[in-house]
């Protein structure tokens, strides 16, 4: 479904990815993981159309995407959860949902996407009038989540979902991710929470220094050795 | 009309529509002074508006918004002063012009990404590149200064004589007074229409967080381009009838950062962001201004003036960060209600 072929990065003259392939197929969860720095945003922020890769090629469905602008990239049906819950503050619960759905195809959609995401997050609906600054942590990431479904995404790129989280609300978006998944999305998930996104992930990337450095399935780079001596200090 | 009052509390309403009304009966009970500075007020309030507008609701400051004003008042001076084509005729180059440039620093700055500081840096930059070219410019006079025609500043009061006075904008102070308030008006009605729209949507996602707004697919640099060039058209409105109730133009005093600066103090002391903010602050300002000029004469104290507006500066910022108007509305039991749900 997406297709990764030797991207290049820069910053300026810092390089933040340096010959990075993958693949995503159709209905997996595929894991990125790393070390702060590693590179990992910087990807998903390639693909999404906000920065422009300085090499490589990406293509989505068989399109080529590279170097398109975001607003384009996302109306294909790539959609992407920033890292950090950017959702906005000042606006309501149901106000940030709707801007959720900008692109045409999804304005038509709206409402019963809305429907859709008050089943999947009954806590939203609960605070359809809240102002979204005042709601938790776990609630912002929830909204931010469901503010990128009312986009109509086909892939859905999740930068550091459990950032900031207790446990039991990680565990919680963890889950609800597992179930997007069942019902037919593919999903992204770049995380630094090592254990959970492979128990997640079909298959998983392990970024170093803007390369790929390791690759597999989650089951398999959970047994391996480097990994549980790099990331978890066993 | 509808959308127009939407979630509006009926005291709102009706209070807006009384002083929107006092106002335009004010030229019946007052004349010369009072007059002139309700002129400056609306004027202030046109300018604040418009600057609002990328600044309040898009989240892009500018610093050089006396470009616009100095745009629109050379561009429709220029063809009143050569050919002698009235301001509702120069109004459209006056836009043209105004609009243009608005593009031209907007795309340069938003397509390379100068964001903040640095593109406030780069609007107060092209003010003065083109203060320096106007300088320099013989066909508008240059630094000499470019001066119109004084007319008509009594005229006779039949129907025939009245529209001649509005329609060339030669004529008693009671003219540009009117002319002056409805273009408050008008912008007001403008900015809150527009922020009933998508586009007012989409500006406020940006200005919230550009990448999550970039995250959900909205085209960020059209919409930071139109933002810009809505608010320097509303500028140049402002510019075209600056040109028209001075009469006289120099570069040097038109395109300059304290011009800038006084259109956005008000917005800040009234609300930014807020669609009162701007009136309320334009009024508030000007009225302590020339209430403190006179105090100051009256007692002989230099320097009082910009004390007490430094003072007051101070005191918002401290005390009411989010401005005057805010407060006041929830004083007043004035607060929108959110729409629906």
């Amino acid at each position: 479904m997406l297709t990764i072929e030797a991207v290049d990065l820069h910053y300026g003259d810092a390089q933040a990815l340096s010959d990075v392939s993958l693949t995503v197929e159709e209905g997996e969860i595929v894991a990125i993981i790393g070390a702060n720095g590693a590179g990992k945003s910087s990807l998903i922020s390639t693909i999404a159309g906000i920065y422009r890769p300085t090499r490589g090629r990406i293509t989505f469905e068989g399109e080529d995407i590279t170097g398109w602008p975001s607003h384009l990239v996302c109306d294909l049906g790539i959609g992407q959860v920033a890292e950090g819950r950017q959702i906005f503050p000042s606006m309501t619960v149901r106000e940030n949902l709707e801007m959720g759905a900008v692109i045409p195809r999804a304005r038509k959609l709206a409402a019963s996407t809305m429907e859709r995401v008050f089943t999947i997050f009954p806590r939203l609906a609960e605070r359809v009038r809240q102002d979204a600054g005042t709601l938790s942590g776990g609630e912002q990431q929830m909204l931010a989540i469901g503010r990128c479904l009312m986009g109509q995404p086909r892939l859905i790129m999740l930068d550091e979902p459990s950032l900031g989280l207790a446990p039991t609300i990680v565990q919680e978006v963890f889950r609800i991710v597992h179930q997007l998944n069942t019902d037919g999305l593919t999903v992204v998930l770049v995380e630094q929470n090592v254990v959970g996104s492979l128990k997640l992930a079909d298959r998983a990337y392990v970024l170093e220094n803007g390369q790929i450095a390791m690759a597999g399935s989650g089951r398999a780079l959970l047994d391996d050795d480097r990994l549980r001596q790099a990331y978890l200090g066993l | 009309m509808r959308s127009l009052f939407e979630g509006v509390p009926a005291r709102a309403a009706w209070g807006l529509v009384c002083v929107i009304v006092l106002l335009y009966l004010a030229p019946l009970v007052f004349g010369g002074y009072v007059l002139s500075v309700l002129i400056l007020c609306c004027y202030l309030a046109v300018l604040g508006q418009a600057w609002n507008v990328m600044m309040g609701f898009a989240g892009q400051l500018s610093l050089g918004h006396a470009l616009y004003i100095g745009l629109g008042a050379y561009a429709s001076g220029a063809l009143f002063f050569h050919f002698g084509l009235g301001p509702w005729i120069g109004l459209i180059p006056a836009f043209i012009v105004a609009g243009a440039m608005g593009a031209l620093i907007g795309w340069l700055g938003f397509r390379f990404g100068i964001r903040g500081v640095y593109f406030a840096l780069l609007t107060i930059a092209f003010a003065e590149f083109v203060r320096i070219l106007f300088d320099h410019w013989g066909w508008i006079g240059g630094s000499s200064g470019m001066f119109l025609l004084v007319q008509n500043r009594n005229i006779d009061m039949d129907a025939a004589s009245i529209a001649n006075a509005f329609w060339t904008l030669r004529g008693p102070n009671w003219v540009f007074y009117y002319v002056i308030l409805t273009g408050m008006v008008a912008c007001l009605v403008t900015v809150r229409l527009l922020m009933r729209t998508r586009v007012g949507y989409y500006w406020l996602a940006i200005r919230e967080d550009q990448e999550a707004a970039q995250a959900m697919g909205i085209n960020v640099l059209r919409y930071k381009l139109l933002a810009v060039v809505i608010s320097a058209m509303m500028t140049a409105f402002g510019g075209v009838f600056y040109a028209f109730y001075n009469n006289t133009l120099y570069p040097e005093s038109i395109f300059s950062i304290d011009r800038s600066i006084e259109l956005l103090l008000g917005v800040i002391i009234g609300g930014i962001g807020t669609l009162f903010g701007p009136i309320l602050g334009a009024f508030a300002l000007t009225w302590l201004g020339e209430g403190l000029s006179i105090t100051q004469e009256w007692f002989d104290i230099a320097g009082l003036k910009l004390l007490t507006y430094g003072v007051a500066m101070l005191a918002i910022i401290l005390f009411r960060p989010a401005g005057l108007w805010p407060w006041l509305r929830r004083l007043l039991g004035m607060e929108e209600r959110r729409p629906d749900a």
